[in-house]
């Protein structure tokens, strides 16, 4: 064991290093492996985030569909009232369509037989009238009778 | 075996030899020139001002190493996917980093670098240790360099420049947070203490006896703990490989006990590396708390 020189040689190479490494290695590892930290923290955090949108996503979606299907099955029941309304409606329509065409047919046919009527009673005093001439001819004047003959149009 | 045939005592000397580079001291034939030492004996007499060339080669290439490395993967470092080598280190700091943490209770940004190249630094060191201890030699030796060691912790000089640098920052923490009279407070009020002022007097020296040889012997453990494991790791490797010169039965047992022993030394170069780069944090945490 002799000591010599190399001690001091080797305890400024020593410090040059521990130097270097102080300046140019260990902080920029260190500055990585603590941003890094930092991104998979980061990374952790949106995941768990992501998790729970997920989540949440997949109970509106749920709800979405319960209403979508209420609104549907709502839909179905209205367009079934409204079937059933038109169906109502064209049946009431029609009774009084037919009611209608009855009643005016019945007023038509009323209209024909007053006029037959009419037609009837004028050829009826027409036909009295020339009975009655032919009847009276000799005895009575026509124009004293006409009276008679009147009360006679009215009555048939 | 090296080149020259040589009994064991001279094989195990041959590898024990650092590359020194020094002056040659009056007496010696070439004395008053500068050159490499060609025995333990001219290495010790160069006194102080000579090199150990091949510790310190080696060091200097084995931290140059561990610069470039994780300066690599400094340089492409992102918060993005790693890959396989920026993982590597990463993984490797986060364990630095977890360590200093772990004994630093203070907020200092030298400690974890420091930690870091004291623990990757001498990791490598102890890591030539594993290469079969003829080889660089040998090459060495067809060079024409009569001696090469290339474990630079074995050698005392590297490790105890080490631990005086860690010394050196433990006395400029000390002084720098607890105040120089914080720190001679430390050194001299404790352990012992007492109210009467008198009695207190003639503590501080007895203090000053005990707490200096606890400050000394911090650098000093440190060092010789991390030299005295690789030198005895680095003889046990030089025994085996004296065996492969007797024969081919005693050879192959050679072998395998070269290989039992490799593995284990995994386990000692990476605890030795790991104790001093904690030891270190652990001292550094001391000279930064203030004392109540």
């Amino acid at each position: 064991m002799n000591f010599n020189a190399t001690l001091i040689g080797q305890s400024i190479t020593f410090l040059v290093f521990v130097w270097f490494c102080m300046k140019f290695i260990w902080p920029p590892i260190m500055n990585a492996l603590a941003e890094r930290k930092a991104k998979i923290a980061e990374g952790l955090a949106a995941a768990d985030r992501g998790k729970h949108e997920q989540e949440l996503a997949k109970k509106r979606a749920t709800e979405t569909l319960q209403e979508a299907k209420q609104q549907a099955a709502e839909i179905i029941h209205r367009a079934e009232k409204r079937a059933a309304d038109i169906v109502d409606e064209a049946k009431h329509d029609a009774v009084e369509e037919g009611n209608r065409v009855k009643a005016a047919a019945q007023a038509e046919i009323e209209q024909e037989v007053n006029r037959a009527r009419e037609t009837l009673r004028g050829q009826v005093v027409e036909i009295a009238t020339a009975g009655a001439a032919r009847i009276l001819k000799r005895e009575l004047d026509a124009s004293a009778n006409d009276e008679l003959i009147k009360d006679l149009v009215t009555r048939i | 075996m090296s080149a020259a045939p040589e009994t064991s005592a001279e094989y195990i000397k041959h590898h024990l030899t650092n590359l020194t580079f020094g002056k040659f001291p009056e007496g010696h034939e070439h004395a008053g020139h500068w050159g490499f030492a060609h025995s333990m004996q001219d290495a010790a007499s160069f006194g102080f001002w000579s090199v150990n060339v091949d510790s310190m080669l080696f060091s200097i290439a084995l931290g140059l190493f561990f610069i470039w490395i994780f300066r690599k993967a400094a340089k492409t470092a992102t918060a993005g996917v790693p890959g396989s080598w920026q993982n590597f280190v990463e993984w490797v700091i986060e364990f630095i980093d977890d360590s200093v943490r772990g004994s630093f209770s203070g907020k200092n940004m030298l400690v974890a670098p420091l930690a870091l190249t004291i623990f990757m630094w001498i990791f490598f060191m102890n890591l030539m240790d594993l290469i079969p201890v003829d080889w660089f030699p040998a090459v060495a030796g067809l060079l024409g360099v009569g001696h090469l060691k290339i474990v630079p912790s074995t050698d005392p000089n590297i490790t105890f420049g080490l631990s005086l640098s860690v010394f050196a920052l433990v006395l400029f923490y000390s002084v720098k947070i607890k105040g120089p009279g914080g720190f001679a407070g430390e050194l001299t009020l404790m352990p012992f203490q007492t109210n009467n002022k008198i009695v207190q007097a003639l503590f501080i020296p007895v203090n000053f006896l005990l707490e200096g040889v606890t400050l000394i012997s911090k650098p000093v453990s440190l060092s010789l703990r991390l030299f005295g494991n690789m030198y005895a790791g680095e003889m046990i490797f030089i025994l085996i490989a004296l065996m492969y010169g007797g024969g081919v039965v005693l050879g192959a047992f050679g072998g395998l006990l070269q290989l039992g022993w490799a593995i284990f030394h995994i386990l000692i170069i990476t605890l030795q590396a790991f104790i001093f780069m904690t030891l270190t944090i652990v001292y550094l945490d001391m000279a930064s708390q203030e004392h109540h």
